[in-house]
């Protein structure tokens, strides 16, 4: 719990609360519409065994976690360290052992960890059903039917929490990044499905 | 025993943390500790405050060591009120 109020002041006193949650929304998004992407993939193409599908999921699944760690990683550090150095040249002193110097150390860290679960967890949410039935536990529908309709379903979720964010109306909001899904699942139709 | 029983600092410190929770860290230095802040002037990046600490023994390295921790920099003592009390028991 200390913790967790520690990175939030430490958020909140370099102001990256948004940055961090654009992040979550981005990656989580790109996460989910890849999961999308070769679910459909292996649906239009002949039976493939649930095995290799999980592989091939899990596989791009930790590439977008490690993707989204290693640059947001690397773009914030940046970020902090021009921050900090402005801090430093209007207030005239070094402030490497304050909290300004604290949050120029951890916040990239913390940024970096929320771009990069974000895809990974979105894309094992996706991915369970398909685990359930390889491991033996029935479900009512196909599992490869199930994972689209979880991946509709976070992605609606996602534009649900974005329109909550810009004081929209949140159906409305969640049925735009639904409509974006339903693009992605037409053009992957029209141009593999043949 | 000579106890300080009120300071007033002059301190320029980033925007963030706010005054709010700045004057919040202070306090929380000892138990009995009054703050008042009152920001004089604001640019850019930096605010310049007034901050006035009153208790029953002031320690003022602790005070210090607070505002510099919080990314601040104290800039003079501008008053300092000290009491010699007898020692009882």
């Amino acid at each position: 719990m200390a913790l967790l109020q520690q990175a939030k002041f430490l958020l909140s006193i370099t102001r990256t609360h948004d940055i961090v949650r654009r992040y979550f929304v981005v990656n989580g998004f790109d996460g989910a519409l890849t999961m999308l992407g070769l679910i459909i993939g292996f649906l239009i193409s002949a039976s493939t065994d649930l095995t290799i599908i999980i592989n091939a999921c899990l596989g791009a699944a930790i590439a977008l976690g490690m993707s989204g760690v290693s640059s947001a990683y690397i773009s914030e550090v940046a970020e902090r360290k021009r921050a900090l150095g402005k801090l430093e040249q209007a207030m005239a002193t070094d402030l490497q052992d304050s909290t300004h110097g604290v949050a120029a150390r951890w916040v990239p860290l913390l940024i970096a960890l929320v771009n990069g679960s974000a895809p990974l967890i979105i894309s094992l949410l996706i991915l369970m059903p398909i685990w359930l039935v390889n491991a033996g536990i029935p479900i009512p529908i196909s599992p490869l039917y199930a994972a689209v309709l979880i991946a509709l379903g976070l992605i609606f979720f996602l534009g649900v929490f974005l329109g909550r964010i810009a004081g929209i109306s949140w159906l409305r909001s969640g049925l735009q990044t639904l409509l974006i899904a339903v693009i992605t699942v037409t053009l992957i139709y029209l141009f593999v499905g043949h | 025993m000579v106890s300080v029983k009120r300071i007033v600092l002059d301190v320029l410190k980033p925007h963030q943390p706010n005054a709010l929770v700045f004057s919040q860290a202070i306090a929380e230095v000892g138990i009995d500790y009054h703050v008042c802040l009152t920001v004089l002037e604001m640019d850019e990046n930096t605010e310049t405050l007034q901050i006035e600490v009153q208790g029953s023994a002031i320690d003022f390295d602790a005070v210090q060591s607070t505002i510099s921790s919080m990314g601040g920099s104290l800039h003079s003592i501008d008053v300092v009120e000290v009491v010699n009390e007898a020692e009882t028991g």
